[in-house]
């Protein structure tokens, strides 16, 4: 029972008996391999009925590709019908790939390649900049092709639906302020002043840097794996032969929408995070209600309002064209929406923290 | 319990979404190796159908057996094995593609069977060659034109050397001669391998080609309204809409 063979001088005499199923005999194996390279001919001898599976067949196509390479004869009169037809099927389809192996690049080609990918970003991110302006201008002058459920659709779902997390974050980032400050702030009997440290950090920076993580996360990332998989699906293929300007039809309505509504989702995010630091004040530090309320109304400041809702304006411009952009510039398989994904969460991130460092430092020169 | 060479038994299958139902009561018994051909106009439920006969849909009503398992009424671990004893091809390959070639065919392997890492590559190697991709083995999907990514799902389908195989339109979106590919590969596995195959399509050329058994899935009736080898259907169509579909519209 099972495979045998001898080697008769040049010949190689497989004998093939009754059950060979799960074969995977790799000493066996290896050496039939190595008696294939030195024979002429092979001849085959089935003594029973055989019943085989695919690891049977692996090794004698195995053994057979060796065969015809070396143009040894291959008697197949002594093999079951079944069995050498679907072995003739393995062996006489024999088209080569046509790729030629990847060549290894020198480290001055390597460096040269990254210049040009550095340069194709660059073009492809300034390309995709022109098309957003150009959309927008088309928009205001009315003729952009976008339909009004869309901007609708966008809004809601960058609006009222991150409500509730973004109400929840900021409650909790107020919270922290409130007690990280109130260990220092305690020493001195200073504890009042909390509610000034957590209406100035909220509204003047923190608020914004909330919202725009958060939509980073939430939206930013939507918009890449929605417009990645219409990629993948073709769908934007069909806009452009349909001749519609892909900017206005996908990215201007998810632009507009997290633009209009990042300030008002600021806003919230302010409201909610002072909260948060008066229940640490009120709850936990005995300061009275109405103490709380006049040093937040003190420490309120415009200037410092205004400057949390222009951050935000540009944390929302910054979140669509990461979302829009990665998941345009998708590739057409699955992979590549996860990866779109990825980078549009983490550039809108870097983006937005890079941008905060360069405001700061202007808001600082232009003494606001 | 049902003859021991059928191989899949349909019993008054209704298949519905909701309020809407595609198909009632439909009975059916396909054979060991035949080559069962599920056709029938678009929206009509052959891919509902398929569904249900590969565990992904479970019928509004009825039953289905798998050699001779009830299949919905079974364990979950039962459903299991009966399913790596089966074989898919999805219309587009269905290819995971962050893995090679070799990688999609050997993942069923390392799962399933305790072959060491020589034999999956050798077993791999055989399979890709089957379906007239050998050396193909370090490419991904993407790198590959739709009609060999239907013939390395094939392999992939082959693997675990399956009693059954379910083909979902082999041959939308191939070019004639990639189809005609196909179809002599379905027959050479059915006839080499003595695997029992089932095949959902509407393109006339392959149900003519490969078909020995199939029925007539009617829109207009809800049901099946044919039944049997598809030219005896054409000789002597029981009614004006099989006929229509089996001329492609020309009678």
């Amino acid at each position: 029972m099972g495979l045998h063979y001898t080697k008769n001088k040049q010949q190689l005499i497989i004998t093939l008996d009754g059950v060979i199923k799960r074969y995977d005999d790799q000493r066996q194996i290896k050496t039939l391999l190595d008696i294939a390279q030195q024979i002429n001919e092979i001849k085959f001898s089935t003594t029973s009925h055989l019943f085989w599976d695919s690891s049977l067949a692996a090794v004698l196509y195995k053994i057979l590709t060796i065969a015809q390479k070396n143009n040894s004869i291959i008697q197949w009169d002594g093999l079951p019908k079944n069995l050498a037809q679907f072995l003739k099927l393995s062996i006489e389809i024999d088209r080569k790939p046509e790729r030629t192996s990847q060549k290894k690049f020198n480290f001055l080609e390597n460096l040269g390649n990254k210049g040009l990918l550095i340069y194709s970003t660059l073009k492809n991110t300034i390309f995709f900049i022109k098309q957003i302006i150009f959309s927008l201008g088309r928009y205001f002058s009315g003729k952009a092709v976008m339909r009004k459920i869309d901007l609708e659709f966008a809004l809601e779902d960058s609006g009222y639906k991150a409500v509730g997390i973004i109400s929840l974050v900021s409650f909790m980032v107020g919270l922290i302020l409130a007690f990280v400050g109130a260990i220092q702030l305690k020493t001195f009997g200073a504890q009042i002043y909390i509610a000034s440290l957590v209406t100035i950090g909220m509204i003047r920076i923190m608020g914004a840097i909330m919202t725009g993580i958060i939509m980073a996360g939430r939206t930013g990332a939507s918009y890449a794996a929605t417009i990645g998989t219409m990629q993948v699906n073709e769908e934007i293929d069909a806009l452009k032969t349909f001749g519609f300007e892909v900017s206005d039809f996908l990215i201007l309505p998810r632009f507009l929408s997290l633009v209009v509504s990042m300030p008002f989702l600021t806003i919230l995010s302010d409201i909610m995070g002072i909260i948060g630091g008066a229940f640490v004040g009120i709850i936990m530090l005995d300061i009275s209600i109405a103490q709380y309320w006049q040093y937040s109304i003190d420490a309120f400041g415009l200037t410092n309002f205004l400057v949390g809702l222009f951050h935000s304006f540009i944390y929302g411009i910054i979140i669509a064209c990461c979302g829009c952009y990665y998941g345009i510039n998708c590739g057409r398989n699955a992979d590549s929406v996860g990866l779109a994904t990825t980078k549009a969460v983490v550039s809108s991130i870097v983006i937005m923290i890079v941008a905060t460092g360069f405001l700061t430092l202007i808001f600082q020169v232009i003494g606001l | 319990m049902i003859k021991d060479n059928t191989k899949i038994k349909g019993v008054n299958i209704t298949i519905a979404y909701g309020n809407n139902v595609l198909m009632h009561n439909l009975n059916f018994e396909i054979k060991k190796n035949d080559i069962f051909i599920i056709m029938g106009g678009s929206g009509c439920g052959k891919s509902s159908l398929m569904r249900i006969m590969t565990g992904l849909k479970e019928p509004t009503k009825g039953k289905i057996f798998i050699n001779n398992t009830d299949f919905y009424a079974t364990t979950e671990e039962n459903r299991k094995l009966i399913m790596q004893n089966c074989g898919i091809l999805y219309q587009s390959g269905a290819l995971f593609s962050s893995m090679t070639l070799a990688e999609n065919i050997a993942l069923p392997l390392q799962q399933y069977t305790d072959y060491s890492d020589n034999m999956i590559k050798d077993l791999v190697a055989l399979k890709l060659a089957l379906v007239g991709l050998k050396g193909y083995e370090d490419f991904y999907p993407s790198e590959i034109s739709g009609g060999m990514k239907k013939r390395a799902g094939l392999a992939r389908a082959l693997a675990l050397d399956p009693e059954i195989l379910y083909f979902d339109e082999p041959s939308a979106g191939l070019d004639p001669v990639s189809s005609k590919l196909l179809d002599d590969l379905i027959i050479d596995i059915n006839q080499n391998l003595g695997t029992t195959i089932v095949v959902i399509t509407h393109e006339l050329s392959s149900i003519f080609a490969i078909g020995n058994n199939s029925i007539f899935l009617d829109v207009d009736i809800k049901g099946i309204s044919a039944q049997g080898n598809p030219y005896q259907l054409l000789k002597n169509p029981p009614n004006q809409n099989v006929l229509k579909f089996l001329t492609g519209g020309k009678k």
